[in-house]
């Protein structure tokens, strides 16, 4: 059974904009699509920037690149900014939920002296590669082309935020909120050895000019493996060490790793099948940035994972990925 | 031993600038390339105060209870057709000239704070700069979407982003924005976090939110609600900003003081859009523009430029000229639209009798004498079947791209012009803010796009007026411009209300 209101019917002039029009055809657009096309300005730029006068303010040729029209990457997500918050809002409720199970419980308490050493070593210090990745997908923002990828890598970049700072909170719980964990692990990141070629990685990356290159290099390489040796590997580990419980504060991530990974395959299929030199191009970057990435994990994977065989179980997802992709063949 | 545990402020450095550290393998300068070429000193990026403490979590969590609700309105506003609630159709002229004027300077606002909150050297500038990013990403999305409602029912929404890009009079806000953004970084803080969000942001946002509430349009005014603690977030990033450039160097005093000069000047001309909007689109008046300026500008502003002295900062150039211009801006400009009204992507008419009266009030020193002569005559010709529309293409000001139609404050029957010589040409000015600015920047200015030598040099698509409006513009003649008398919009308004809908 349904019921009808009688509502006074006005016949519209238009279903929609213009510039959707044009794409879309004459037919009531979604809302992503009516906040995603075209919104950034094309043409007639005033001056050139101080700071880059060898582009326009926005410019295509800031990265090898080459797309038809940037607004085919869009987001599987359908992510605009109300769609975007509304969904992290959910995954932000459940994960404060699980934090102050956690609290309430003590079940800081209950964590092995090995666990908690364990997080504070190799877990812990990962906030600080979640925020290169920061910095890295504000790169992309800022120098990308089109909403419909500028707009995804923000989110990307506010996400990388909040995952530093949950596990800045996974610190604030191991020490009663005095923050000596993350001084602790600072040092680690800062001075144990183990840590520094994911450093020195991180601090190259920040300094590469391609933003596309930056956001394979980041989004791609480093997040598949890193994301799978320390959310799944070390957490099955921990588990055996008597550390379940930590799954609880790392569940955001994972939840976010998959939401985000969909984006990211989308986007990059599409980047990979427009063109021999996009997919050459991203094949080449990919390669650069495994060899170094695996050889900067070498050591810390070495120190924090007793399986010799850890850093081949990721590259060979990676793998998978890029063949997935179309990246590889 | 229990350790001490952080208070808030604490916590949020540890949340946030504390995830930063010291490169000691790559080159941090090539990482944050931007940040000297200005002379601006930073001597210690620590003594920066986090001007709001919002994490992640609390974020997403404020800010999609916002949105809900937001949404909720806009879909109850189009279900029930709440355009037909506005106070006249002349009213939605107003929020044409927002979105295509106002709304793709929100998205380089997102871009803009994107970069700085990129490059920045300094985590906890950083992260402030990404936060206002996004909201500003959320400010263009939800006002395409309040406006998503009113483009299927009126004329001149439909291609708004597309006539930013080229339109000549969205040059002005266009120019306004490209010119920040193509600035360094702390130049684009001081001209849009200080200058325009702090400063000015109550004579721009708050005027059309203003004029929504007033004028019955339930979704802009609900979007503007919405929008204001994140303006208020915005506006203590921008008294921040300046104290830390004030007290980390003595050296940044005379640069930061030039900028206000600039954006200060820049902005008060971008102003005049808003200026004639309150004075003359607006069918229920909010305040005059001459009151929102006293209001706004010289009483709020007045006393933050007397707290500022202390650093040795004083009341931007060329603030006495403002004194004399508020008379006279918002009529001049209006002028400018009505006889252009041929070429503008919304409807221009002349204020009624009760308009005009409601002006002689506000302007007792100036309207009757200066201005209601000419609104009499024109409509006259008008009643005659003569609707006046100038034939010519204006001359520009190089420097704000609006057509010269200011006059001298002195002697509003003379129209002011300035000229500069930079290698070798001319250039044309508005007035001593517009041809100091130019001065100050001859190579920057020079590159401006405007529209009416572009249109001489034969780069819009064709050689007559009318060419350029319908095929580089996309305007679709007879609709979106003209006279709001005998429009579509009005047919289809007065079908509504005599079928008894509205």
């Amino acid at each position: 059974m349904t019921i009808e209101i009688k509502t006074a019917t006005l016949q519209p002039i238009r279903n929609t904009f213009a510039n959707i029009e044009r794409r879309f055809g004459d037919k009531p657009a979604s809302r992503y699509q009516e906040a995603t096309y075209d919104l950034q300005g094309e043409t007639n730029f005033h001056y050139r920037p101080l700071w880059q006068p060898q582009y326009e303010l926005n410019d295509k040729s800031r990265t090898q690149i080459k797309m038809e029209d940037w607004y085919d990457l869009k987001d599987p997500r359908q992510f605009y900014y109300g769609t975007y918050v509304q969904q992290r809002a959910k995954h932000q409720e459940a994960t404060e939920t699980n934090y102050s199970f956690f609290d309430k419980r003590g079940l800081t308490e209950h964590l092995p002296e090995e666990v908690k050493s364990h997080l504070i070593t190799y877990l812990i210090p990962l906030r600080h590669v979640e925020h290169t990745a920061n910095l890295n997908n504000m790169y992309g923002c800022a120098f990308g082309y089109g909403t419909a990828i500028t707009q995804a890598l923000l989110y990307n970049a506010m996400d990388r935020l909040g995952n530093a700072q949950y596990l800045s909170r996974i610190g604030l719980l191991l020490d009663g909120n005095s923050s000596e964990s993350l001084a602790t692990a600072k040092q680690e990141w800062l001075k144990n050895p183990a840590w520094q070629g994911m450093r020195a990685l991180c601090e190259e990356m920040t300094t590469v000019e391609d933003w596309f290159e930056v956001f394979i290099a980041q989004d791609l390489v480093v997040d598949t493996l890193v994301f799978n040796l320390f959310y799944e590997q070390l957490d099955q580990k921990l588990a055996v060490m008597g550390g379940r419980d930590v799954a609880l504060l790392t569940e955001f991530m994972q939840v976010w790793n998959k939401d985000s990974s969909r984006w990211l395959d989308s986007v990059l299929k599409t980047v990979a099948s427009e063109s021999e030199d996009n997919r050459a191009l991203l094949e080449e970057w990919v390669q650069q940035w495994r060899v170094k990435t695996l050889a900067a994990l070498r050591p810390v994977i070495a120190a924090m994972l007793d399986k010799g065989d850890a850093l081949d179980i990721a590259d060979a997802l990676l793998e998978a990925r890029l063949k997935k992709i179309g990246i590889t063949r | 031993m229990v350790a001490k545990k952080l208070n808030l402020k604490d916590k949020y450095r540890a949340l946030t600038r504390d995830l930063d550290w010291d490169y000691d393998y790559a080159d941090r300068k090539k990482a944050f390339p931007y940040e000297e070429f200005e002379g601006i000193k930073i001597t210690d990026w620590s003594k920066w105060e986090d001007p709001f403490r919002l994490t992640m979590d609390a974020y997403w969590k404020y800010q999609a209870e916002k949105e809900k609700k937001l949404y909720a309105i806009f879909d109850a506003f189009s279900q029930n057709n709440g355009h037909l609630n506005v106070s006249d159709a002349r009213y939605v002229n107003a929020i044409k000239v927002f979105l295509t004027g106002v709304s793709p300077l929100e998205y380089q606002a997102f871009q803009g704070y994107a970069h700085v909150g990129r490059q920045f050297g300094g985590a906890g500038a950083r992260v402030a700069c990404q936060m206002q990013s996004i909201d500003e990403l959320r400010h263009v999305q939800t006002q395409i979407h309040a406006m998503s409602h009113y483009n299927k029912f009126f004329d001149g929404f439909q291609d708004w982003t597309h006539m930013h890009d080229r339109v000549w009079y969205l040059s002005v806000p266009k120019s306004f924005f490209d010119d920040a953004r193509s600035a360094g970084p702390f130049e684009f803080l001081i001209a849009i976090s200080f200058s325009f969000e702090y400063v000015l942001t109550n004579l721009l946002f708050v005027p059309f939110m203003s004029g929504a509430a007033h004028n019955g349009d339930m979704a802009t005014c609900t979007f503007g609600f919405s929008a204001q603690s994140d303006e208020a977030r915005h506006m203590t990033l921008g008294l921040e900003i300046i104290k830390f450039l004030l007290e980390q160097h003595e050296d940044n005093v005379p640069i930061v003081q030039k900028w206000i000069d600039k954006w200060f000047w820049r902005g008060t001309r971008l102003l005049a859009i808003v200026a004639m909007m309150m004075d003359y689109m607006l069918p229920n008046k909010v305040m005059s523009w001459k009151e929102a300026w006293e209001v706004y500008f010289e009483d709020a502003g007045g006393a933050l430029f007397k707290d500022l002295a202390r650093y040795g900062i004083r009341m931007p150039k060329f603030v006495e000229t403002t004194a004399k211009e508020k008379e006279h801006i918002s009529h001049q400009a209006w002028w400018i639209f009505y006889t252009h009204g041929h070429a503008a992507g919304f409807h221009t008419s002349i204020p009624s009798a009760e308009e005009m009266d409601w002006l002689s009030e506000k302007y007792p020193d100036t309207f009757d004498k200066y201005y209601r002569p000419r609104w009499e005559l024109a409509k006259e010709m008008e009643d005659r079947g003569e609707r006046f529309y100038t034939n010519g293409l204006p001359q520009l000001c190089t420097t704000c791209q609006i057509p010269m139609g200011f006059t001298e404050m002195d002697d509003p029957t003379q129209i002011a012009y300035r000229s500069s010589d930079f290698e070798g040409e001319k250039y044309h000015f508005c007035s001593d803010g517009c041809k100091h600015i130019f001065d100050e920047e001859p190579e920057k200015y020079v590159q401006s796009w405007l529209p009416v030598h572009q249109i001489y040099q034969g780069n819009c698509g064709g050689a007559d007026v009318e060419t350029v409006l319908r095929e580089y513009y996309k305007m679709n003649l007879g609709e979106d411009n003209m006279d709001f008398k005998g429009s579509p919009d009005e047919k289809r308004w007065n079908e509504w209300k005599s079928k008894g809908v509205a």
